[in-house]
């Protein structure tokens, strides 16, 4: 019996044996399919640094290759005719904007709704959240209408306004998970000290939400600086275009001109990368967030 | 001791600017485009009440006649939108879990791997949209590519509206393949969420790698499965961005309509804004349905397990 028991457990450890040394060929396939798809994720982005440094003879006669002539001047063509420079500024503005209000909005009511005992907080708190299924269509018609007639729809606040709103909801899901970790403690020893309410936000909450500040911060980044849908219907200004609606919009030279047009797609891309080269576990962590806890 | 006064003037203040914004912008539009959905109203003169008319002139159920009155087929567009988000469920979530399992054995180069298939997620979806229109070209990558494999006899226009079906073939493609990656984090999160003793107890008893994933990592996925199915389908609905960019003449191409495409052709070109108003009821009602949906089928699946 217990003999049997035993060589039962040395069959079983042979098998493992044998199923890790059928491990290592099966790893050179898997290795061999994420590669597959490594090449699927990045050829096309290869490729058109590629052809963004071609002329326009060579991006038909030699599709593949390194460039025969390096054509920087593409990029000259996409920063002056593009205007992409000035998209960009719009961007920058756009974003810190909409990062500002949303943690400033987020924090504080994620304070009033987590910290503060009152009757209907978990309700409040059930409501604000329900936001983040809201789709951005839903606004569009009336925000569009209200904006008209405060004759704000040409200028900034009719993107960082709707962006603000629409990345509320993740802020106060995140921001929420952070500061029921602080211990309530630390706010009753404050209010002993004699602080009021608002003196523990700024003085006790706030210096402890740094890591919740930065998921919010990159979370609300992304959104919206890639967001199309209401820059492009509001705004009509090309002096307001943020980077994707620019890149949209590119016209004349750009339709026939790949070169121009790939030196355009290439600049608006570059500083995405490094960023993520940079902070690329810190930014997949805020989609993980971002998505789980929902 | 606090008083319950100040408290309640405390509370309110702190919620104040979150409220201004949630409501202002999310919940009152909420109701102004259903109130909007019934009238016909070109946005500066008088409302004309007309129950549900904007409804009918969408043709949601059956194929218009004629276009009449040039009226962007919305039967079409919710079509496509239903057909990629069928794509994206067999396609696209299977091939995210299935990198996700792979890279969740613990692979060599893991971090690597996973941070370039994540990286498309992150590019500007305009920049996606016109890299695919150049590759889409009739003297573009594809083309050259199947051309020169032999798949291909002649280059294929892709892009031409009069083609319709291969030009949402050609919008599709990049649609699903930039969001990939999404689904995989997603997915590698909840396949690192199962604890490692767990995958070596079921190893040692002589289970294979891939009956592991099946039958130890997968069922502990539900959670993060659900998740993605939804965003997959309602994504899939609310899709907007790259038809825009990659319809040839942008947005008022019927042959890759979607219905954000045509609410925004009613209200920028045609001043229609109820009808653009019922396009928004439309979205809303069908993301709100196919949540609620998804969220019942994983709950039965819980309930029998």
């Amino acid at each position: 019996m217990q003999r049997g028991d035993i060589m039962a457990k040395s069959k079983n450890l042979s098998d493992y044996q044998v199923s890790q040394s059928n491990g290592k060929v099966a790893n050179v396939i898997i290795w061999i399919l994420l590669s597959i798809w490594t090449l699927v994720n990045l050829y096309p982005l290869y490729w058109m640094v590629l052809f963004s440094l071609k002329n326009d003879t060579e991006v038909y006669s030699n599709k593949f290759g390194l460039p025969k002539e390096w054509a920087w001047k593409n990029y000259q063509t996409a920063m002056r005719v593009g205007n992409i420079g000035r998209n960009y500024l719009n961007s920058i503005i756009v974003a810190f904007a909409t990062i500002l209000i949303t943690l400033v909005a987020a924090s504080m009511a994620t304070y009033a709704l987590t910290r503060i005992r009152w009757r209907g907080a978990g309700l409040m708190h059930k409501i604000f959240l329900l936001g983040i299924t809201i789709p951005v269509q839903s606004s569009i018609v009336p925000v569009f209408v209200v904006l008209n007639k405060l004759k704000l729809r040409e200028s900034y606040f009719a993107m960082i306004l709707p962006y603000s709103a629409f990345a509320l909801a993740m802020g106060i899901l995140i921001c929420a998970g952070f500061m029921t970790e602080i211990p309530k403690e630390l706010d009753e020893a404050a209010y002993i000290d004699g602080c009021g309410r608002a003196r523990v936000f700024f003085k006790v909450i706030v210096p402890l939400m740094k890591p919740a500040v930065a998921t919010v911060s990159i979370y609300t980044f992304m959104q919206c600086w890639n967001e199309l849908i209401f820059a492009t219907i509001f705004i009509d200004k090309s002096y307001l275009f943020t980077i994707p609606v620019g890149i949209q919009q590119l016209v004349g030279t750009f339709t026939t001109s790949w070169g121009s047009v790939g030196a355009a797609l290439t600049i608006a891309t570059v500083p995405t990368v490094i960023a993520y080269i940079l902070l690329s576990r810190r930014i997949q962590e805020s989609f993980i967030a971002g998505a789980i806890k929902g | 001791m606090k008083s319950k006064k100040t408290d309640g003037l405390t509370v309110f203040l702190f919620l104040l600017p979150g409220l201004l914004l949630f409501v202002g912008i999310l919940i009152a539009p909420l109701f102004m485009s259903a109130y909007y959905s019934f009238y016909q109203w070109d946005g500066l003169g008088e409302k004309v009440y007309v129950g549900w008319g904007n409804y009918k002139t969408l043709s949601l159920f059956k194929k218009p006649d004629a276009f009449a009155f040039g009226v962007p087929a919305m039967h079409a567009a919710v079509k496509h939108v239903f057909i990629l988000a069928g794509l994206s469920l067999v396609l696209q979530l299977p091939l995210s879990l299935g990198l996700a399992l792979l890279l969740g054995r613990g692979i060599k180069g893991e971090r690597f791997f996973l941070s370039v298939f994540f990286l498309p997620v992150l590019i500007s979806t305009t920049v996606i949209g016109r890299l695919w229109q150049k590759i889409f070209a009739s003297e573009g990558l594809a083309n050259s590519i199947l051309t020169g494999l032999g798949i291909l006899k002649e280059p294929l226009n892709w892009l031409a509206e009069s083609e319709g079906n291969l030009l949402l073939v050609a919008i599709f493609i990049p649609m699903l393949w930039q969001y990939v990656g999404y689904h995989m984090l997603l997915m590698y999160a909840g396949v690192k969420s199962v604890p490692k003793e767990l995958r070596e107890a079921a190893k040692i008893d002589g289970a294979t790698n891939w009956q592991v994933d099946r039958y130890v990592v997968i069922p502990s996925m539900k959670q993060v499965l659900k998740v993605s199915v939804i965003f997959a389908v309602t994504g899939s609905l609310k899709s907007y961005d790259l038809v825009a960019v990659m319809a040839p003449q942008g947005i008022k191409t019927q042959a890759a309509a979607v219905p954000s495409t045509v609410l925004h052709d009613f209200l920028s070109n045609r001043m229609k804004y109820g009808i653009g108003s019922a396009i928004a009821m439309v979205l809303i009602v069908l993301c709100f349905f196919f949540a609620l949906l998804i969220n019942l089928l994983f709950r039965d699946r819980d309930a029998k397990g």
